[in-house]
């Protein structure tokens, strides 16, 4: 049990940390992202702690205002796919029937396709800008949550405050709302923590393929994109903005798995 | 048992034609067409129209997604935009080595996360354990492009023990390194859930030796869910196909897709849609019935 909580810490402490690099990059970073600040690839020196990238701008400025566009996409991403996942699952466990089977009917649909692969057609399809890659990741990863919500409000609406509330006069949307959901947020949680490490992962994949987060702004999977072509010379360009995703992704688990423990969904 | 497999299928049926409705109307919300990619700009708008009716891309979207439900339905997917090759055809060219990619990566996937699972779960909080669950985080952290990048950078670049191109062994150490921790811990979850049930103490109870105990009774019973994971980790496998085998150049149904979808390549796109998405319906019809055979308990709930 120490041991986990050991890892949590450890999670919390990177999370808080590069939060505040990601809110205050502009007074932490030591120069501007988008400045061409040498004629070519410098390997880290005082001056540029990991080095330049191929355009000779400051890889850690760079990956500090990367984790600022990272960590908000992810974020929005995840308020999008819990919109839609609570709204989807409690209708369809709540009123169940025929719209709980033609609900859980599209939910397999979106879950046979190989996510990435279904994301990256509608990326091309769209233009793609910071706002579309926040909606589609979100519109893509509804379902767990979906099939969690739908999961608590069938076992919760037969539950004898969910009676007493229907007793009393509450209607169908007080029900969910204000008796259902504040009851199943446990759960809820916990996926969400690790719903945005999901995120993070599948926001760098996309800008790493071109398809996300455009250039010039930075983000850690677009920082990667020009990485391949210059792997031998600068090896920096690809290993410091993958090492802040892992950071970030594997925080967000252990917080996320010590949650799950502390609020141990299970009992619910 | 053929009755439920049946039932199964004919369920598949809606399933598919809705995969195919989303990824067509998708495609299509795109301004402009394909054509644009291909024609330079000194093509005269007559040719351009005549290639444009030559694919079919002049009637309404509707109408198009029922030419193409109808031809498909014969297994004919049209030909790729780019190659002029029917799409079926490119695909089960490409096939091969996807399958050989994703088989060899899921065989040393179990090799390993099947003993690992098993001993962590029997050794629950022993230094193995808990060596191998932070590992476990670190691996589902590290994002598979990225480990692609740095293997390359180490082995094909810097050791030069591989070629950076179309060689088996880095895309395939990608893939495993990436699935490995999903499998492990549901396995150790599994032992750990058998571990607790009644038969298990009578089996101590009656005083048999532990290894007994947990080779043949607790291990047989953990391994039942393994069948289910083919069906589970097929989506993953397949998502990470399309970028390791891109960044490596395999030659296989990924590097296909990813191609297709920067060029536009509708029936290309449309076939691998389709193609996967039935891959991985068959891969959880395959472990559902695979659970029900192993499993008898679940096989007789089926009956009633």
């Amino acid at each position: 049990m120490l041991k986990k909580n050991k890892l949590a810490l450890f999670g919390l402490i990177i999370l808080v940390l590069f939060c505040v690099l990601a809110a205050l990059a502009p007074v932490i970073a030591p120069y501007d992202p988008g400045e061409i600040m040498e004629s070519e690839i410098q390997g880290p020196s005082l001056k540029h702690l990991f080095g330049t990238d191929d355009l000779g701008r400051d890889v850690l400025s760079r990956v500090i205002y990367g984790g600022r566009i990272s960590l908000s996409v992810a974020a929005v991403a995840v308020l999008v796919a819990l919109s839609i996942g609570i709204m989807i699952g409690a209708i369809s466990g709540y009123y169940g029937g025929l719209i709980d089977e033609i609900i859980m009917r599209f939910t397999d649909i979106m879950l046979s396709f190989p996510t990435i692969f279904l994301i990256l057609v509608i990326q091309s399809v769209l233009t793609p800008n910071i706002y579309n890659v926040m909606i589609v990741i979100g519109a893509t990863s509804w379902m767990g949550i979906a099939r969690l919500v739908r999961g608590e409000f069938l076992t919760l609406k037969e539950r004898e405050f969910v009676e007493a509330a229907r007793a009393i006069g509450c209607s169908n949307l007080r029900i969910i709302f204000r008796h259902i959901l504040p009851n199943s947020m446990a759960p809820i949680i916990v996926a969400a923590t690790l719903g945005m490490a999901g995120a993070i992962l599948t926001e760098s994949a996309l800008s790493f393929l071109g398809l996300g987060v455009q250039p010039p702004t930075p983000s850690w999977g677009n920082m990667l994109m020009d990485s391949q072509t210059y792997l031998l010379d600068a090896p920096w360009m690809a290993i410091i903005p993958g090492l802040f995703i892992v950071l970030a992704v594997l925080s967000l688990y252990f917080v996320g798995e010590a949650l799950r423990e502390a609020l141990n969904p299970k009992e619910w | 048992m053929t009755k439920y497999i049946f039932k199964r299928l004919l369920q598949l049926i809606p399933l598919l034609i809705g995969i195919t409705v989303i990824s067509f109307f998708i495609m299509h919300l795109a301004p402009g067409d394909p054509t644009a990619l291909y024609a330079d700009p000194n093509v005269k708008p007559e040719e351009l129209a005549r290639i444009r009716a030559n694919w079919g891309l002049d009637k309404p979207v509707a109408v198009q997604y029922f030419i193409w439900l109808k031809n498909a339905a014969r297994l004919d997917f049209g030909t790729s935009y780019i190659s002029g090759k029917p799409v079926t055809q490119e695909i089960f060219e490409r096939l091969p080595a996807t399958v050989l990619l994703m088989s060899l990566s899921f065989a040393i996937i179990l090799l390993i996360s099947i003993p690992v699972g098993v001993i962590s779960a029997v050794k629950k909080g022993s230094l193995f354990d808990n060596v191998f669950t932070i590992v476990s985080f670190i691996f589902m952290s590290i994002p598979s492009f990225w480990l692609a990048l740095v293997l390359m950078l180490v082995f094909s670049l810097r050791l030069q023990w591989f070629p950076p191109f179309g060689n088996i062994v880095l895309p395939c150490a990608t893939m495993v390194i990436t699935g490995l921790a999903g499998i492990t811990r549901y396995q150790r979850a599994s032992m750990l859930e058998v571990l607790r049930q009644e038969y298990i103490k009578v089996a101590r109870a009656k005083g048999l030796p532990e290894w007994v105990v947990i080779y043949k009774h607790a291990l047989r019973n953990a391994l039942i869910p393994i069948v289910t994971l083919l069906g589970l980790t097929l989506p993953d496998l397949f998502g990470g196909a399309f970028i390791i085998e891109t960044i490596f150049a395999w030659p296989g149904m990924g590097r296909l897709g990813v191609s297709a979808v920067f060029s536009r390549n509708y029936p290309v796109i449309m076939g691998i849609s389709v193609f996967t998405a039935v891959l991985i319906v068959l891969g959880n019809l395959l472990a559902d019935v695979g659970y029900a055979i192993v499993d008898p308990r679940i096989r007789y709930a089926k009956k009633e």
